[in-house]
């Protein structure tokens, strides 16, 4: 069912392969029948590794969501417990074991990615640390979301970094990549931009000394490794995403490769009836390039998916009209064979269709033009340093606070922060429209960088901007000939920095370089003799990119469009702590306090 | 080489031979005679004790431990460990008649008798469970004889009391008649167990050998085997060839009296060796050493294929070649001739396996020389031979002759050798600290370094820290030149040796080489240095590792100490922060206040205050929080704070008054107010709102009265409230009841270009009046 990992450049079933393998013992050790009490959130990126026919091979016949409170019935030897390393999910578990009669129960508990001293001395504190057999860690860093993405999903990454100064998610970064380098050999060189990109590699090659002698002896996969720090570009992330699936994630949000939309559009309708009951329930989609046509069309701007979905239309219909020139007996039969196959392009053409009908009714409001509009301004410099009208009149309208935080952090992002007078005065407003409590949030936007006042009277975002050629006047949507087509124009800065690492170079933008947070740096790992690869002419080099707080699916767009390039000589593999798009990025920024009632 | 048959005797189809490994080097003024002597297998040290029978009981005995070879090794007083003696009450209480050391699965065992005739066995005498055995009938005192036997993973014991044979294991005692031997045959006198446990000797006092296997099922053969010898015999010992023979795979009887050593076949034939001082024998895998005073032999089964290869006018391949390579280099054609004969019965390559295979076998170099020439000529004349084993074995050799040296002591032969592996060969080295001889042999063997010699720098350092007469310094760079970076090598187990030892200061030098930072981290608690292993927790990236040692330090310190530590790590800092957040809410404040982080504080108190139900608590807490604010220099928030607090306390005297009317509403905060005045807008109370806009100065400004007006369409009462709206909103509010002359008054009178703008475009053509001054407006901003 993974196959399309590896389809790739770089086969990443292997890492999936390693990760299952690791299942299977761990659930071997607890001999009998088993029952597994899931932490919610780690549902989603267990579904990547396996499947539940896996976990019932290995005797797992129920399963629950953890929650307070008893423990549903279940007549099973053991109870397992797979949770992140969180104290709050302790108490929980605690509550759990403490409530259960049945003596003959043998608990245990994976921790998700990491053991944690922590949380193990909180079981011991509520007295139920001794209950448990086995605790233990199943490092899961890096799960494999397609055949050349990977993700962490440790959603608070950013928070975490720039905010709390916990740098956690920079060690499972670290550790995650020593594994990838354990199966894929040791990558010879790295790159990176940025503070956290830097700790990253001090870690990787303090790592490396540390198993100095386990000498690796597989030949190198990666090339190059290029860490790049979320906050050396903070715009990327705030603008609307124009790719086809970044504009999926942006209205209805992709988790773990699934998407949920809402279910009027695809209701089943039967020849001759009318369908009479709407269904209800939000149809669940799984993208991923599994599915061929969705490859096609994924990293493609919106405004060249219809031309794309008519065409493979035709081609379907063309196909299915081959059955009236199959005249022969062995024609029908290799018509039937292919049957199975164009079935199922057409119900994924038509699920396609479906969902692009359903963005096109929003990328033709007039509300999402507006919004783009303003997005554009900004980024290409116009008025940055005044109060917006639209962001007034959309604070005055009481739109989502998100959208209104995105434009505001967006202006300040392009006027390299904003004037005393405008930051406060759009504080103000946000406080008394959406209430005094996102004093928070605010503060927590200002930590992170994303919101702050102009402190040097140099605005220097208009230099990288012409140095970068972050605008492109004349952004091709249809056949595009460079990134910027993923945003309508806006060329993704974290991209500009990775293109021109691979040619010319870093050196032909020191002063640019210079302007962005954090140290960048370039460092050699040796490879034992014997590995160094003998490359084939013509043949491409390959790059893994790690987006260090985050990446968005137009990035990875842009990345794939740079993989695709002919002259490019290049092949991306993206890897980042989470899959971000603004709305989600802004929310993990967020303080939300509970609402009290008095 | 006719000499080398010399010292062979025949035995049945086999032969024996006794070879001399060593003149020892001790110098034993009394010989063996009075002294307890016991060695160790696979050519291991001998312990010595001397005169213990003669001795005073208070003296202390001293305990002295010889190489194989007689070179001292260690000598220390006997001192009797009573750890073992704790672990059971019985044992404790009576006296040890007995023990007798045993090879288990699980490792070195031990098994006594005490003085209640009880035995009580552990199978590991690493990890000490004394297990009891159940009681023998009849025995009083210890029995005649006994050994352990090991089978199938159980231990038992085999014993001889009176004329009955008993075995003994867990859970019973059962009696037994071993198969053949009559009871005329009279008591059980002596016996013993092959090396590897398969089979039984039992020596009766009317001088009958029985042998068999040690699981009593069979019988091999029952002889008398010296007609004469009615005296038990000092020593009994079953010694069996490793070399496979076809037909007969039968062990032989070792019995060694006052002055005869004599070896029993399974038949009545025997070889006899007289004996001239005192000896020793230790059993080993493929023969038997036999230590004297002045020399040490090895009694074994000459192997088959040395037999074959060296037996007197043997056509054996091996034979064949061998000869033909000593007329090679006499220069002689006969050469030609020995090897057309192998060769046309296609026998080289098994001549050249035979040839190597026996080198392994023989102890003296020259023959093993000789051997090897010989299969290396043979190896020529063959086309696609694998060289491996001749490689293999050649090395080999080279490891056994050099640590067969008398200096080293080792008398492995090559079967031994093969059976205790190269991995447990190093480590004696190294228990012996020959590193460099141990680190020639990894590095000659081609060992990973993993394994080899990274593993005997290891035991190098280990050692060398132990070293009282060297300063710290000096070790510590030693060690560094020396174990460099090599890989598996922990310098933090170094460390911890050294900090065994007493040597602190070299612990945490030493711990310096280490590269894993979170190595360091445990021993450094350990010794105290809390700071250090702070430093190093944060500097090994592992989160959990250092919230270990912040826990560590917390439980340690004064609350004062404490802060003041983490102070100097702001990642440790940040760290224990982000658990207070979610434990200690109370402790954030005291870090906050410690570090006068106004900001942070202000932040602590407004989360606060939402979890605080009342409202007088709660608008406390908001006034710390403007306190801090203010103290932060945040102006700003301080007076959004003032003003939410305003807001809460207007809202409250609203609750007041109006009752539960209000109250229903959901108060979120901040657009509390916009709901009050929507709803009393709704229910057209406009005298309601005129005074609540007059009660207090509205916390949200006055233009929302004027939008919550002209929403219901209202403009009267909307008119009321534009005068009192801020200049900054005047304009929006004319606009918003369309007065566009006062919105234009307003906007040229604040020179506003952008407020001009907007008010131009709700002109409409109409408004020419107005369109013109404020064009006019406009231009003279514009020149100025």
């Amino acid at each position: 069912m993974a196959a399309h990992l590896s389809y790739g450049r770089v086969n990443l079933n292997i890492l999936r392969e390693a990760a299952r393998k690791e299942l299977r013992e761990f659930l071997d050790k607890c001999a009998g029948s088993k029952a597994i009490v899931w932490d919610e959130y780690l549902t989603g990126p267990f579904g990547l590794i396996a499947q539940y026919s896996l976990l019932k091979e290995h005797e797992v016949e129920k399963m629950f969501t953890l929650k307070s409170g008893r423990l549903p019935s279940a007549d099973v030897k053991n109870i397992i417990f797979f949770v992140r390393p969180r104290l709050e999910l302790m108490d929980i578990i605690a509550e759990n074991v403490f409530r259960c009669h049945h003596s003959s129960r043998d608990f245990h508990i994976l921790f998700v990615p990491r053991r944690s001293m922590l949380c193990e001395q909180r079981l011991k504190e509520q007295g139920v640390l001794g209950s448990f057999i086995n605790i233990d860690e199943y490092i899961l860093d890096l799960i494999p979301y397609d055949g050349d993405l990977l993700s962490m999903e440790y959603e608070s990454a950013f928070r975490e970094c720039y905010l709390e100064n916990d740098q956690t998610s920079l060690y499972h970064t670290a550790k995650g990549l020593m594994t990838l380098q354990a199966l894929y050999g040791t990558i010879p060189q790295i790159y990176g931009k940025g503070d956290c990109a830097r700790h990253v590699a001090n870690m990787m090659l303090r790592m490396k000394r540390e198993f100095a002698g386990t000498q690796n002896q597989i030949l190198p996969v990666f090339d190059t490794l290029l860490l790049l720090d979320r906050n050396v570009d903070l715009l990327t992330p705030l603008a609307t995403q124009l790719t086809y699936e970044g504009l999926i994630d942006e209205i209805y949000g992709i988790n773990n490769g699934y998407v949920k939309l809402p279910p009027e559009k695809f209701a089943q309708k039967k020849q001759g009836e009318a369908s009479k009951d709407l269904p209800t329930e939000p149809k669940k989609l799984q993208l991923n390039s599994a599915e061929e046509l969705y490859a096609e069309i994924r990293d493609k701007n919106f405004n060249a998916v219809g031309a794309a979905l008519s065409k493979k239309a035709k081609i379907i219909s063309a196909a299915f009209e081959e059955r009236h020139n199959a005249k022969t007996v062995g024609e029908i039969k290799q018509f039937v064979s292919q049957l199975p196959h164009m079935q199922a392009a057409r119900s994924s053409l038509a699920n396609h269709t479906s969902i692009a009908e359903l963005i096109k009714d929003i990328t033709t409001s007039e509300a999402f033009f507006d919004n783009l509009t303003v997005e554009q301004e900004f980024m290409t410099g116009v008025d940055t340093d005044k109060v917006n009208t639209y962001i007034e009149d959309c604070i005055a309208q009481k739109d989502p606070l998100i959208k209104i935080l995105r434009l505001v952090c967006m202006q300040s992002v392009c006027n390299n922060g904003l004037k005393q007078k405008v930051l406060d005065y759009y504080k103000r407003e946000i406080l008394q429209t959406y209430g005094y409590e996102h004093i928070l949030t605010l503060n927590n936007l200002e930590k992170g960088g994303l919101l702050k006042p102009q402190t040097s009277s140099r605005n220097n975002y208009p230099t990288i901007r012409k140095t970068l050629k972050l605008w492109m006047e004349d952004a091709n949507e249809q056949n595009p000939n460079d990134i910027s087509y993923v945003y309508s124009g806006y060329a993704p800065l974290s991209i500009r920095l990775t293109q021109v690492l691979a040619r010319p170079g870093w050196r032909s933008i020191e002063e640019v370089l210079k302007m962005l947070p954090g140290p960048h740096f370039e460092e050699r790992q040796q490879l034992p003799s014997g590995l160094h690869k003998k490359r084939q002419q013509g043949e491409n080099r390959t790059t893994l990119v790690f987006f260090l707080g985050g990446v968005t699916y137009a990035e990875i767009a842009a990345l794939r469009f740079l993989s695709q390039m002919e002259d490019s000589g290049m092949e991306y593999i993206i890897a980042t702590t989470k899959l971000v798009n603004g709305t989600t990025w802004i929310k993990s920024l967020m303080d939300r306090i509970p609402p009290s009632c008095f | 080489m006719a000499f080398i048959t010399a010292n062979w005797n025949p035995l049945g189809e086999a032969f024996y031979r006794k070879t001399e490994l060593y003149e020892m080097c001790w110098n034993l003024r009394d010989g063996l005679r009075d002294s307890l002597v016991a060695a160790a297998p696979y050519g291991g040290p001998i312990a010595l004790l001397r005169e213990p029978l003669r001795r005073s009981p208070s003296s202390r005995p001293q305990l002295e431990i010889y190489s194989a070879s007689g070179v001292g090794i260690a000598s220390f007083p006997l001192v009797v460990d009573s750890s073992c003696r704790r672990s059971k009450q019985e044992v404790v209480q009576t006296q040890v008649l007995e023990a007798k050391v045993f090879h288990s699965p699980y490792g070195t065992g031990v098994a006594i008798v005490t003085g209640s005739s009880r035995f009580t066995l552990a199978t590991n005498i690493d990890d000490l469970k004394l297990r009891r055995l159940p009681e023998v009938p009849g025995l009083q005192g210890k029995p005649s004889c006994w050994v352990v036997l090991t089978q199938d993973r159980q231990t038992k014991v085999l014993l001889s009391n009176g004329l009955d044979l008993y075995i003994v294991d867990n859970t019973s005692c059962t009696a037994v008649v071993p198969p053949g031997l009559s009871p005329q045959a009279g008591s059980v006198v002596h016996m013993s167990v092959s090396f590897s446990y398969k089979y039984l000797a039992l020596f009766t006092d009317s001088g009958h050998l029985w042998t068999g296997t040690s699981n009593l099922f069979t019988c091999l053969s029952v002889c008398l085997p010296v007609c004469l010898c009615i005296y038990q015999p000092l020593y009994l010992s079953l010694c069996l060839t490793r070399c496979r023979r076809p037909k007969s795979q039968q062990p032989s009887v070792v019995l060694m009296w006052d002055r005869l050593l004599l070896v029993a076949g399974v038949c009545n034939d025997t070889i006899q060796f007289p004996l001239e001082d005192p000896c020793v024998l230790i059993g080993e895998l493929d023969g038997v050493r036999i230590i004297s005073s002045t020399n040490q032999e090895l009694l074994q089964e000459v192997p088959l294929v040395c037999q074959d290869i060296f037996k007197i006018a043997s056509m054996a391949p091996g034979a064949l070649l061998l000869e033909a390579h000593r007329e090679y280099e006499k220069l002689s054609q006969k050469a030609d001739e020995y090897l057309r004969e192998i060769k046309e019965q296609s026998m080289l390559g098994e001549a050249v396996k035979q040839c190597v295979e026996a080198a392994g076998h023989e102890y003296d170099t020259n023959t093993q020389k000789s051997l090897m020439r010989a299969a290396s000529f043979g190896k020529c004349f063959l086309t696609d031979f694998s060289p491996d084993q001749f490689v293999s074995t050649c090395r080999e050799l080279r490891v056994l002759n050099s640590v067969r040296e008398s200096s080293v002591g080792l008398p492995l032969t090559h079967a031994q050798f093969k059976q205790m592996t190269v991995q447990v060969l190093i480590d004696r080295l190294v228990y012996r600290q020959f590193y460099p001889l141990a680190i020639e042999i990894c590095r000659y063997l081609k060992i990973p370094d993993y394994q080899g010699v990274s593993r005997v720098l290891k035991h190098w350092a280990s050692c060398k820290v132990q070293q009282k007469d060297l300063s710290d310094e000096a070790i510590a760079r030693a060690v560094c030149v020396k174990v460099g970076d090599s890989p598996g090598v922990s310098y933090s187990d170094i460390a911890a040796r050294a900090y065994e030892c007493g040597r602190t200061e070299l612990a945490i030098k030493l711990l310096d080489f280490e590269a894993r930072s979170g190595e360091q981290v445990p021993l450094l608690l350990k010794m105290k240095r809390s700071q250090l292993a702070l430093s190093k927790a944060v500097e090994s990236g592992d989160t959990d590792l250092v919230y270990t040692v912040v826990s560590y330090l917390k439980n340690e310190m004064n609350r004062g100490d404490f802060f003041m530590t983490l102070r100097n790590q702001p990642v440790a800092l940040s760290l224990y922060r982000q658990f207070c957040k979610l434990q200690e809410q109370e402790t954030l404040k005291d870090l906050y206040n410690q570090d006068d982080d106004h900001q942070e504080l202000a932040n602590y108190y407004v989360t606060a205050s939402y979890k605080e139900k009342r409202l007088e608590s709660r608008l406390s807490l908001l006034q710390s929080a403007v306190d801090e604010y203010n103290k932060a220099k945040n102006e700003f928030a301080a007076k959004a704070t003032e003003d939410e607090m305003r807001l809460l306390r207007f809202q409250r005297k609203l609750d007041d008054e109006k009752g539960a009317g209000l109250l229903g509403l959901s108060l979120q905060v901040g657009t509390g107010v916009v709901l009050v005045l929507k709803s009393l807008a709704e229910k057209e109370e406009w005298e309601e709102l005129e005074k609540f806009s007059k009660s207090k100065k509205s916390p949200i400004g006055y233009l929302a009265f004027v939008e919550v007006c002209m929403k219901c369409n209202n403009k009267y009462e909307a008119k009321k409230y534009v005068s009192k709206v801020t200049p900054e909103q005047k304009v929006k509010a004319h606009l918003a009841v369309s007065d566009l002359e006062g919105a234009a008054d307003a906007a040229i009178e604040r020179r506003n270009e952008a407020e001009m703008g907007a008010v131009l475009s709700r002109c409409s053509a109409s408004d020419r009046l107005v369109i013109d001054r404020l064009n006019r407006a406009r231009a003279g901003a514009a020149k100025k």
